[in-house]
């Protein structure tokens, strides 16, 4: 079985992010990047299924600017057996949307016949949590979103997932594409002798235009600024006057 | 967000751009070391660092290591980190390929090291120790010695002590009393204390490697009379299984000042018949083992002040953006701010940064310059790079552990009160830098080091040359434009000026009136580390400016002028006081009769 893994070169979790002066978006020029933390759960997930024998092959997969080759390396230093980077420019780069990436997997799902598609429920740079659902939309599969918990078994996924109320569980015909959640696992550290080997793993590259995508961006970003400051609290004397703060002035109860 | 953040901008940018990673990499047997492994392993370092090492630094300093019954128990967490460390293959990182290890170069391990030291000090010693003993087993130990017990200490299965120090001899090596009798069989029985071990015992691993300095029975006396001997915890067999519990025990250990999770032990070798140990090389030759590899170990406790001063630096920074005491100066009835707004919360911030920058600079440029001096092709370019490596060791050491000590105390001030409080974590940086300017060889040792065989041997030649080199950097910075580079010229110029000045006389007084020269060593170590570093840091402000001349917008260039700037007007100012006191300071150093103390 073989499973294709979509990861994402994204702003480093540690880095306070700035807003752009002119409102476009986020500076992220001169910052460090890293893998998408979910995407990077979707690769040990995948991992673990080949160390438990179940699939045979993990193909870690990344669409952007040349720069994202490092992010596939860390992927591959974490165990994926191969590579592919789909190589935009990197203008096409900024405005990659959610629905561009999940054709461009769709057209390399199509040739590269995977039966599983573990990604991560969401970026943590847009938060769109779209590409898996609308891959699994357009390649007409099975999706099973917010996963904690994944057993595949024969030609089917048992797929615990994270909802409201609490678990959810579904069966999913394979091939399917399924969506990390946090709890799903712990991911390792990679090792130094594995880190050392991803660096000659194969790695290979596509353009969309192989591809057949046009990425042109569908949407367009209307302004982006930062959260408004939170105020300065207030100390209350005694609870009489809490509750009534919290009944007259913030009306919650 | 992790409490120790590896400054892997600032560590990137001393590798490649400052200490030439990519030359290092064209040397034989160090193709591997390219840029892009260097950052990939520096990222899976720096999680490791941040994410395993660093949350037990705080508790280990608290609980401390716990001896009972002549073993110990580790901290918790330590264990599982350790294990986790080791399968995760970083105690191989800079081995020997031949037993295992990865045999990277030094200018790939310096930064990694850097990150254990900074995230979990007392942690790092245990690696670092073993280390030395597999250096020491490769420099001199039999084939079958080496077999039997260095691929396990390769993979951090086992570890490694050096035990060299007793009651009666710790600067002074010649005093070792521990003796070895020879067993008729090839083995020793060694009889003997030895304290200040380091990881003497521990529960980290399943067997523990000493090396042990011990005298023969008809060994002359003094340092040529000096043996090294291996003696495991257990016994290994044949086939690499553990056999029965050697005669080596901890019998105590040492409560002290800072890294309390390491610990320092009292080690009983032969109290029940006697330690079964092996010679390694030849008979009387121990000491000089020793010191083949003391200086790979004394630059990794250099490391150990960089480290420091960079975690110390990081938690002031934080809390100094984050403490709000007080309103602008200058800026009456404005709303209260955080400390970074005053002026000397910046300075002793810019002091703490600009000096570990300087240090780390130096130390970088050491570590590339070891890896040429083993692996270059030309013997010329080797020897030229090995006795630069040779001068600077003890500067690197002696400065930067030193300077640790002033950096983690001004930590303790940007805190204020909160920083004498233990809970605050400033404290526990400067209680643990306290140690390196003491082990492997104490300040005075390095200068006395620097001054004697690093230069008074050999007429003061290769600090010529290094004095050459720093003039060529100053032909440079006067052709850079601007304010910031003539301020950075004249200052490094003034400090060049001290240096040659002090290095004369420290050449000339050595063997004139050597009591003089030593009354001066350290002033003079703390000089030419100053100096180096600031020629280190006028180095990088000309590669920063050379990229913003280019076109490139990272702020990290900028940044890394302006504290160039600030330490030519703060730390290299201080050269000529140091040179003054060089030239003109030992007669009053050695005035008074000793009764008049």
């Amino acid at each position: 079985m073989k499973i294709l893994v979509p990861v994402k070169r994204v702003v480093d979790y540690n880095v306070k992010v700035r807003v752009k002066s002119d409102g476009t978006g986020v500076d992220i020029a001169n910052v460090k990047m890293s893998m998408n933390p979910f995407d990077e759960i979707a690769v040990e997930e995948a991992v673990r299924l080949k160390e438990a024998g179940i699939a045979t092959e993990v193909v870690a997969v990344s669409a952007g600017a040349a720069a994202c080759q490092e992010t596939l390396r860390a992927a591959l230093a974490i165990g994926a057996d191969r590579a592919i980077l789909i190589e935009t420019s990197a203008e096409e780069a900024e405005t990659l949307q959610p629905l561009a990436v999940a054709k461009l997997l769709k057209a390399l799902a199509d040739k590269e016949q995977p039966q599983l598609v573990i990604c991560g429920k969401q970026a943590i740079d847009d938060d769109a949590n779209q590409v898996g659902q609308m891959l699994a939309a357009l390649a007409n599969w099975p999706q099973a979103t917010f996963a904690s918990k994944v057993v595949v078994a024969g030609d089917k996924a048992t797929v615990t997932r994270e909802v409201d109320g609490g678990l959810e569980t579904l069966e999913v015909s394979l091939p399917a594409v399924i969506s990390t959640d946090l709890r799903l696992n712990e991911p390792r550290y990679a090792t130094l002798p594995n880190i050392m080997k991803a660096k000659k793993k194969p790695l290979d590259t596509v353009k969309p235009a192989d591809l057949g995508v046009d990425v042109a961006p569908r949407l367009t970003t209307v302004k982006v600024a930062e959260p408004a400051k939170r105020q300065a609290g207030v100390m209350v004397a005694d609870v009489a006057q809490l509750v009534e703060k919290l009944k007259n002035e913030a009306k919650v109860i | 967000m992790a409490e120790y953040i590896a400054p892997l901008r600032e560590m990137q940018f001393v590798m490649q751009e400052l200490a030439g990673l990519e030359q290092v990499a064209q040397l034989p047997g160090c193709e591997e070391a390219t840029a892009d492994l260097a950052d990939a392993i520096l990222d899976e370092a720096s999680k490791f660092a941040g994410n395993v090492l660093s949350p037990l630094n705080y508790s280990g300093d608290q609980e401390g290591a716990k001896w009972a019954n002549n073993a110990v128990t580790m901290p918790a967490g330590f264990k599982a980190a350790y294990q986790q460390f080791a399968e995760n293959g970083w105690t191989a990182l800079a081995c020997d390929p031949e037993f295992g290890g990865q045999g990277l170069p030094k200018i790939i391990s310096t930064p990694v090291n850097e990150m254990w030291k900074s995230a979990n000090m007392a942690f790092s010693l245990c690696p670092m120790l073993t280390q030395g003993a597999i250096e020491a087993l490769l420099v001199a130990g039999s084939d079958e010695l080496k077999q039997r017990y260095v691929p396990k200490m390769v993979t951090g299965e086992w570890t490694g002590t050096m035990n060299l120090t007793e009651p009666n001899a710790g600067s002074d090596l010649a005093a070792v009393r521990t003796r070895a009798e020879p067993q008729g069989n090839g083995t020793y029985k060694v009889f003997g204390q030895k304290i200040f071990i380091t990881y003497g015992d521990h529960d980290m691993v399943s067997n523990t490697v000493h090396l042990v300095l011990a005298r023969l029975p008809d060994a002359p006396e003094g340092v040529k009379g000096i043996s090294l001997f291996v003696v495991p915890k257990f016994m290994v067999n044949a086939d690499g299984s553990l056999g029965e519990r050697n005669d080596a025990y901890c019998v105590s250990i040492e409560h002290k000042l800072g890294i309390h999770a390491s610990p320092t032990a009292v080690m009983a070798f032969g109290d029940n018949g006697g330690a079964i140990g092996y010679l390694v090389g030849q008979e009387n030759r121990g000491l000089e083992y020793m010191f083949i590899m003391m200086n790979a170990a004394r630059f990794a406790v250099g490391m150990e002040g960089v480290a420091l001063a960079e975690r110390a630096y990081q938690r002031a920074r934080d809390y100094a953006k984050e403490r709000i005491q007080g309103t602008e100066v200058g800026v009456r009835g404005g709303p209260k701010v955080a400390i970074i707004k005053h002026p000397d919360v910046r300075r002793m911030l810019m002091n703490m940064r600009s000096q570990t920058e300087a240090m780390r600079a130096l130390a970088y440029v050491v570590a590339a310059a070891m890896d040429a001096a083993k692996h270059h092709p030309d013997e010329v370019e080797r020897a030229k790079n090995q006795a630069f490596a040779d001068l600077m060791i003890p500067v690197v050491k002696g400065w930067s552990t030193e300077q640790s000590i002033e950096i983690a105390s001004t930590g303790v001030q940007v805190h204020g009160g909160m920083g004498f409080i233990e809970e605050t974590g400033a404290a526990q940086h400067l209680r643990d830098a306290r140690i390196t300017a003491i082990y492997e060889g104490t300040t005075a040792i390095q200068a006395n080091d620097l001054i004697g065989r690093k230069m008074a041997r050999e007429g003061g030649a290769t600090m010529k040359a290094v004095l050459g080199l720093m003039q060529q950097t100053l032909g440079k910075l006067a052709e850079a434009k601007g304010e910031q580079f003539a301020v950075i010229r004249a200052r490094l110029a003034d400090g060049v000026a001290a240096l040659a000045k002090a290095s004369e006389y420290m050449v000339a007084t050595y063997g004139s009136d050597i009591k003089a020269a030593h009354a001066g060593s350290v002033p003079f170590l703390k000089l030419t580390g100053i100096v180096a570093g600031g020629w280190q840091m006028a180095r990088a402000a000309l590669i920063a400016q050379a990229k913003i001349d280019g076109g490139d917008a990272d702020p990290f260039y900028a940044a890394k002028v302006i504290t160039t700037r600030f330490y030519a007007d703060h730390i290299l100012t201080q050269a000529d006081g140091l040179a003054e006191s060089i030239v003109a300071g030992a007669s009053g150093t050695m005035a008074l009769a000793e009764d008049q103390f």
